[in-house]
């Protein structure tokens, strides 16, 4: 999950310029580093070669100079700021070979649930995507808020319930990667890693078709057994009853996840602590 | 009867907190007894609990932060060894334990360590270096820090009786709102916080109103020395955002106890409210905390390099800037809320913009240091190694500032690197620094400079040990909070993490032997004549300790560097030897007013908790009775006549003469 090792053009300019800022900051934070060390061991009290100058209290041209690195670097960083915002802001289109594909990410408590509306299926903590292709995500939550993570494929985006949040990403290279939540979001937090799996994009309708397929069927009932408390080890795939389903959730028309109290210990993680109702 | 609390509240399938509780409620049983029985609780009473003198209740604030400063240290270290073990498996802490942990941790380190240290230091040494008496309202003060002090009682109450809140620090809704965390963490949380928020909110307007108010004759703004500019600017922004916290946690509350929807998901609550409230308040916070430190550090840096702070007026200009700046970047926490890239790149501009005054500051003392006389005693070496780690601190901190950078970076273990690299190497580097120079001036002997000096090196070191696999772990990806894990890349880092928290442990214990082995030797430690290091400003004019009224005449300041400025005169123009004429002063009167209003503060946030409602009439009408009894004092003075003003500053003038006039032979 190195962000130093990008597959895909959003996280590539992402960390071009995070590896870029951090190199113009570096050209004037190791001379500054430097000199700290350099002045604190050359005018130590038991050096007789420092010149002692107690009134060396003020100076116009210093002040100038210290008053400018520190304003030039941040006009520097600040075009690249402004440039890179506008550039790389997460609803921003990004350009992709065949048509785009459409994914509704939902953030249930603990597990993710991914809608392919065109396709009519959705998978639960897998996302499949074809590479090369735009892929565009809305994302909202079923309940708390969490933050949208493949660290490979780049920009992190917010769910929160009765909102959508947009994210445009493009993946490059078939193969896996990892994604997560990145808002704590309660007990089963850590679990809310999910595979990221990159296909060819001949295979891609394969796979659509061979998940369209299964049996279990995703409603509005499934969805709400689906939105309890609790985590989801097994890698399920459903197919898509209503295609509004997405906006169902976000208009709130189905009512958010249910805390822990509506909910049988059975369900939680590592359940035996005190809970002081 | 008992509102919610029965005793399934006490943990007593839960061995940890339940021993940790224990431990600590045995130790307090303990000292307490040994109070008593000794016979030391009327000079405890008289001396310090009802005291409200500044220098006094500052040690006191400082006492709080030290002790908290032990607790909210334990959280991160069972944190790193979670984190460390907890690869492909649960580790040793369960979820609802872990997440307490990490939130405990974040409340108690700011809001009652990093937050009590500096507010402590101000009160000892604002007053004492305008030259004045007392603060503005000494009553006010000793009720302020009771307040903070019932906050931290609250917070720790909860590791016996009920749990924390499970939610992060900040408790972000709708995690915290009824529906998600229906127990009483999250009430623990916030009602800490109301009642030591009213705490820190008084200790500003006092502060502020000291610094405006309560000058000695000629200390004019651009005289006064760079710890009370400070001062001022993180008092004016305490003043100005806590009430913003204080009316969020005020409508999270409402939410949970009258079902109200500011921040619920249904019925038009929202979140991102909560989100820019709560950092509205969050982002000054940070430079609430950090900017005293910077007053520490120049204050040191000019004293050891024995040359007055270089360009004085641009660091005044510096710090007020910073003060203004601070309350306009709040949005760069949330960058990845998808607010639209206008708003992004404004916000992540003016949070560069933060770096400029920063960056000045930082030159301005390394010119301080050039051409001075340095002397490595142990406060310039917590400064040396605050100006090398904050910078790289504030690297980081403008990287993130970077929208398309934080688009990776939001959340992720760089981010806790981050923060920790500007508050340990920023705040606590600072606190402590100022706690060595000062602390002479608190109790009238130095602090042993060798442990001083290990415990430097191991809290420096055991920082980087510590923090920068931390960077490198968020670089690979790794989100904070996380109770388990199954990435084996991050694994060595939480290893090596784990080994800087043991080095940092060290450096704890060595700050520990520094007291003790200090105290032990306080005889050869002394310091006669009130100036240990040859410093600047006026609180090295008096007596270490200083005496209850701290001058007896008010300094008349004709400069910048005031004491500095009537040595050299004095050295100059041979000493005046004649006495002076003692006058009468007038001090305010102890009071209990501020301990038993946090009394009755502690009985209403607990039955608040537990919905006890009859004990919340009770704490809320005795709190009120306490301020209507203050109110209605006739006396709230008393005189030191001239004779003992005389006899007290006598002692103290010898010493100082012949110190300053051996120093002019020299």
């Amino acid at each position: 999950m190195n962000l130093l090792d990008p597959r895909g053009p959003v996280a590539a300019a992402n960390s071009t310029i995070l590896v870029d800022s951090v190199f113009i900051m570096l050209a004037i934070v190791v001379p500054t580093i430097i000199a700290i060390l350099g002045f604190a061991f050359w005018f130590r009290a038991s050096n007789p070669k420092a010149r002692f100058q107690p009134d060396f209290v003020y100076s116009g041209r210093v002040e100038m100079v210290v008053w400018a690195i520190p304003a030039l670097t941040v006009i520097l960083l600040g075009g690249v700021a402004w440039i890179g915002s506008h550039q790389l802001d997460p609803a921003a289109p990004v350009a992709g070979t065949g048509s785009p594909v459409r994914i509704q990410a939902v953030s249930l408590d603990w597990k993710w649930l991914f809608i392919y509306p065109d396709q009519r299926i959705a998978t639960v903590n897998a996302l499949t995507v074809p590479a090369g292709a735009e892929l565009n995500f809305q994302l909202t939550s079923s309940s708390v808020m969490n933050v949208f993570f493949i660290p490979q494929l780049g920009s992190m985006i917010y769910t929160m319930n009765g909102m959508v949040t947009k994210l445009n990403l493009r993946a490059d290279n078939e193969g896996k990667l990892q994604g997560l939540s990145a808002h704590f979001s309660g007990d089963g937090f850590p679990e809310m890693m999910f595979d990221v799996n990159v296909i060819s994009p001949l295979a891609f309708p394969d796979w659509v078709a061979a998940t369209a397929k299964t049996d279990a069927v995703l409603n509005e009932d499934a969805y709400k057994k689906l939105m309890q408390q609790g985590v989801e080890k097994n890698r399920l795939t459903f197919r898509l009853d209503d295609p509004r389903l997405f906006d169902l959730i976000a208009t709130q028309h189905i009512p958010p996840g249910p805390g822990p109290e509506l909910l049988s210990d059975a369900g939680r993680p590592n359940r035996g602590g005190h809970d002081a109702r | 009867m008992l509102g919610k609390l029965d005793w399934s509240a006490i943990p007593f399938d839960q061995p940890i907190p339940l021993v940790a509780g224990g431990v600590v409620l045995v130790a307090i049983l303990a000292v307490l007894i040994w109070v008593v029985v000794k016979g030391h609780l009327p000079y405890l009473w008289h001396e310090w609990i009802t005291s409200v003198d500044h220098k006094r209740i500052g040690v006191m604030y400082i006492l709080l932060a030290s002790v908290m400063l032990l607790r909210g240290g334990s959280d991160a270290i069972m944190m790193r060894i979670q984190q460390a073990v907890a690869y492909q498996s649960q580790g040793y802490l369960p979820p609802e334990h872990y997440n307490q942990i990490f939130s405990a941790h974040g409340t108690i380190m700011i809001f009652f360590v990093a937050m009590p240290f500096v507010i402590g230091l101000m009160n000892l040494v604002v007053p004492l270096q305008l030259g004045v008496r007392d603060v503005a309202f000494p009553t006010l003060n000793s009720v302020g820090f009771w307040l903070t002090a019932t906050g931290a009682l609250l917070v720790n109450l909860s590791l016996v009786i009920g749990e924390f809140a499970r939610t992060g620090w900040l408790a972000f809704p709708p995690l915290s709102e009824l529906s998600y965390s229906p127990g009483v963490g999250v009430d623990y949380y916030a009602w800490s916080l109301q009642i030591s928020g009213v705490g820190t909110l008084v200790a500003g307007i006092n502060l502020v109103t000291t610094v405006l108010k309560l000058r000695t004759r000629g200390m004019n703004y651009l005289r006064m020395p760079m710890f009370c500019w400070t001062t001022l600017a993180s008092n004016l922004l305490i003043v100005a955002a806590f009430p913003i916290l204080t009316a969020t946690l005020a409508m999270l509350l409402l939410d949970r106890y009258f079902g109200f929807h500011f921040f619920t998901n249904e019925a038009g609550g929202n979140v991102m409210m909560f989100m820019n409230l709560i950092w509205a308040w969050g982002h000054p916070e940070v430079y609430i905390l950090v900017l005293p430190a910077f007053g520490i550090f120049s204050e040191v840096v000019s004293t050891f390099s024995g040359k007055a702070l270089f360009g004085y007026r641009s660091m005044v200009l510096a710090t007020m800037a910073i003060c203004v700046i601070s309350f306009m970047v709040w949005l760069h926490h949330f960058f990845t809320m998808g607010a639209g890239p206008d708003v992004n790149a404004i916000f992540g501009i003016a949070s560069m913009i933060i770096a400029v005054p920063t960056g000045v500051k930082i030159y301005n003392w390394l010119f301080t240091m050039y051409g001075g006389r340095i002397r490595f005693a142990t406060p310039m070496l917590w400064a040396v190694g605050f100006m090398v780690t904050f910078i790289i601190g504030g690297l980081t901190g403008v990287l993130v500032a970077v929208p398309p950078a934080d688009f990776m970076l939001h959340n992720s273990m760089f981010l806790v690197a981050h923060f920790h690299n500007v508050i340990i190497g920023g705040v606590l580097f600072g606190a402590f620094a100022g706690f060595e120079y000062w602390f002479p001036k608190a109790f009238g002997f130095r602090l042993d400079e060798r442990w001083g000096k290990l415990a430097f090196w191991f809290t420096f070191l055991g920082f980087y040990v510590t923090f920068l696999p931390l960077y490198i772990a968020g670089m690979l990806g790794m989100t904070r909070r996380l109770q388990h894990y199954d990435v084996a890349a991050w694994r060595p880092w939480m290893f090596m993490a784990a080994f800087g928290m043991l080095i940092l442990s060290i450096g704890v214990i060595c700050q520990i032997m520094q007291l003790v082995v200090s105290i032990r030797n306080r005889e050869a430690l002394r310091d006669r004549t009130g100036d240990p290091w040859d410093g600047r400003s006026l609180e090295w004019a008096t007596s270490s300790p200083p005496p209850v009224f701290n001058f007896a005449f008010n300094p008349d300041v004709r400069g910048e560097d005031a004491y500095w400025d009537m040595k050299s005169r004095a050295r100059q123009q041979s000493l005046e030897h004649d006495e002076p004429e003692y006058q009468d002063i007038e001090m305010p009167r102890n009071s209990p007013t501020g301990f038993v209003c946090a009394f009755f503060a502690t009985i209403m946030g607990f039955a608040l908790i537990w919905h006890i409602w009859w004990m919340v009439i009770l704490g809320g009408l005795g709190a009120w009775a306490t301020f209507v009894v203050f109110a209605w004092r006739d006396h709230d003075e008393y005189v030191i006549p001239a004779a003992e003003v005389a006899a007290i500053d006598r002692v103290n003038l010898e010493e100082r003469r012949s110190l300053v006039s051996m120093a002019g032979i020299v």
